[in-house]
């Protein structure tokens, strides 16, 4: 059986989730025995001009010309991988959303705005489908690493639908509430073993809402701890912000 | 004399999304570009109306490799708009820090995105089969370097526990250990380094320009601090960074262009070493010396060479400070968890401020100026990738003349290859383009 034909491509976005993929060190060779990686071009020259059995797609989508790219790419491949936040739902980028797109694009670009046309960031399953979702900003390896073996293998890969805070708890940290901070954990999907407060910062929500967040409680709690609304509506916006897009 | 047309569309083996286009007619040079063609995100628009405290998160997702930087230049600006003063421990993670994200982009670059030109292949994947022990060892340098962010900020990108303050988290005695053994081997993987790169060629070319670094008095070699210098004997504070960038725009390339004294300057490794060398490490000093690498060096191709010399640098200067912490004992007392500031642990005023920092790619400004609930009014960072862009179009333009005799893709491999000896981070340089404050 031939190798699986995989490649990467980039949309608006940090490109640090691919980079995750290249920081995995010497297990990169392992990974390139069982697949054959023929388009990457943060670090490769090589291409490809047919069918992709795997695509991975960093970076949401911010123009029209990436519209049309995102689907050329969908057309021509088996697989489609959405990787990273920007990706899966938006992430940062979804900022620009709360502001008019001409205002936002004067401010940045002055008059030379035209220049630079841009439409509301979209995740990518707001344009094509998706088959599978890694999420996170950036991706956590392990979890790459699962649904590679799951796409392999052609089975489905679940991300979990409870929050941050049940990894949390199993890694026994002390919670942020108990120390007078406010952390995205309660509302958003697990799956990256609760790799900032193990570090001791917050939770940002960096992999998107659950299934079903109870936003207002949600909102009702921060409340009392001293955070402004506008502050308040803001840090659920920071990675969540294209959400409202599904609904249309 | 023949035609020439080279378009390279997506220029691989760099960070974002660039072309160059070069068009020859009757021998005569007449279109010799490099054009930026990455979306933009609009990173200052959206940061306004946000909190100062969020903005290292924020702005770190400007770029995947050099994460560590903005993150460090955004602190130094938050901080400076508010009016704290970093404590001696907080100053030296930070150096430590920067040493890291120095090494883990120079050892991308050399290996994975510069060695594969030098040897004649597309890619490292070639390599695997042809010179295993390479390819291992680059990727095991790599690893290494992420596994002392992983240890010292909870991952490369991005860094999770570098905040506005300090730290949420600090090394235990036992880290700092780890950190220390894994800074030893990772010597002796420079040392191969040195070596390896002595036995290759890059190509001949010169063209005489203005470099522009960080510079201080100090003795240490300035990368998380100083004023704004350059070979021309130019001195600013980093407060007139706008009379060094004096930026413009070209009407084919999404990412404003600088220039200072002269039609354009250079950033970098090779402009931190033309300007700062003195101040090396004595190994990397050798290195430099083993390495053929002398002041003031005008050939850009050389600016992976520099690299190398800062990577033995960044090593052994590491090693340093992990020694003095070792020596001083960590103060656990220092630890702080921002989050809002909504508990007022964090002093809090309007006010303005900027950070100026040598990031891989060379000099990184943020400026911030808030207002008294530290939420932005306006934002403005100027890229490495900016400032170099125009240098690199002006190498262009004299280096097509002097190899006009060569194939079509002789050619278009030099131009690939020029671009990629100056590391340029694109992503980075659209996202961040400058407006006028007030």
């Amino acid at each position: 059986m031939s190798k699986p034909k995989v490649a990467f491509f980039d949309f608006a976005c940090c490109e640090g989730c691919q980079l995750q993929v290249a920081n995995i060190g010497e297990l990169l060779i392992n990974v390139f025995d069982i697949i054959q990686v023929v388009e990457f071009r943060e670090v490769m020259s090589e291409k490809w001009n047919g069918e992709f059995d795997v695509a991975f797609v960093e970076g949401s989508i911010t123009d029209e010309h990436a519209v049309e790219r995102v689907k050329k790419i969908r057309e021509r491949s088996k697989i489609l991988v959405a990787l990273g936040s920007c990706a899966t739902i938006g992430g940062v980028n979804g900022m620009k959303n709360s502001f008019q797109l001409e205002e936002v694009g004067k401010y940045v670009y002055g008059e030379f705005y035209k220049f630079f046309p841009t439409i509301h960031t979209k995740a990518v399953h707001q344009v094509v489908k998706v088959d599978y979702f890694i999420n996170g900003c950036p991706i956590y390896i392990p979890e790459f690493v699962a649904v590679l073996k799951a796409i392999l293998q052609g089975i489905p890969y679940y991300v979990p639908e409870y929050p941050v805070c049940v990894e949390c708890k199993l890694n026994e940290n002390v919670c942020m509430y108990d120390r007078g901070l406010t952390c995205m954990g309660p509302v958003t999907k697990a799956g990256c073993n609760s790799w900032c407060i193990n570090n001791g910062n917050v939770c940002y929500g960096c992999r998107g809402l659950t299934i079903n967040p109870n936003i207002e409680g949600f909102k009702e709690v921060l409340k009392q701890f001293n955070i402004p609304e506008d502050f308040l509506i803001k840090k659920i916006e920071m990675y969540n912000k294209c959400k409202e897009l599904d609904q249309k | 004399m023949s035609d020439i047309k080279i378009n390279v569309n997506y220029l691989t083996r760099v960070e974002g999304h660039g072309n160059i286009v070069v068009e020859v007619k009757d021998g005569k040079l007449e279109i010799c570009r490099l054009e930026i063609v990455e979306s933009p995100r609009f990173f200052e628009g959206f940061l306004r109306g946000r909190s100062i405290f969020e903005a290292p998160h924020i702005t770190s997702r400007i770029c995947g490799i050099c994460a560590c930087g903005h993150t460090l230049a955004s602190i130094q600006a938050a901080e400076d708009a508010l009016g704290i003063k970093p404590t001696e421990q907080t100053t030296l993670l930070r150096k430590l820090l920067l040493h890291y994200e120095e090494l883990d982009s120079h050892i991308l670059h050399i290996y994975l995105l510069v060695a594969p030109d030098l040897v004649g292949v597309p890619s490292f994947v070639p390599l695997i089969k042809s010179h295993p022990e390479v390819v291992r060892r680059a990727l095991r340098m790599k690893r290494l370097c992420n596994e002392l962010c992983d240890i010292l900020v909870g991952r490369h990108v991005h860094p999770i526990s570098a905040v506005v303050g300090g730290f949420t988290k600090l090394p235990s005695h036992n880290d700092l250990e780890e950190m220390h053994k894994r800074l030893i081997e990772l010597r002796k993987d420079m040392e191969t380094t040195v070596e390896l790169f002595t036995n290759l060629t890059f190509p001949e070319f010169e063209r005489e320009t203005e470099y522009v670094a960080l510079v201080n008095d100090e003795e240490e070699y300035p990368l998380l601090y100083g004023d704004i210098g350059s070979t021309d004997g130019y001195r600013v504070s980093k407060y007139e960074y706008k009379t060094v960038t004096n930026e413009f725009i070209v009407p084919y390339a999404s990412a404003k262009r600088t220039k200072w004294h002269r039609d354009s300057y250079a950033v970098g490794a090779l402009a931190r070493f033309n300007l700062n060398h003195e101040k090396l490490h004595p190994k990397a000093k050798e290195a430099a010396n083993t390495l053929n690498l002398r002041p003031k060096c005008i050939n850009p191709y050389l600016n992976t060479v520099a690299q190398i010399v800062e990577c033995v640098h960044c090593v052994e200067d590491a090693i340093r400070i992990i020694e003095t912490l070792w020596q001083k004992g960590i103060n656990y007392d220092e630890i702080v968890v921002p989050d809002l500031n909504q508990n007022g642990n964090l002093p809090q005023r309007a006010g303005e401020g900027v950070g100026a920092v040598e990031v891989p790619r060379g000099l990184l400004i943020h400026h911030y100026e808030i207002d008294e609930r530290g939420v932005f009014k306006n934002a403005n960072c100027v890229i490495p990738t900016n400032q170099n862009t125009h240098n690199i179009e002006l190498d262009m333009i004299k280096l097509v003349p002097e190899i006009i005799n060569q194939s079509q893709e002789e050619i278009k491999l030099a131009l690939e290859m020029l671009v990629r000896a100056y590391d340029p981070c694109i992503s980075c340089s659209v996202h961040m383009i400058e407006f006028n404050f007030k």
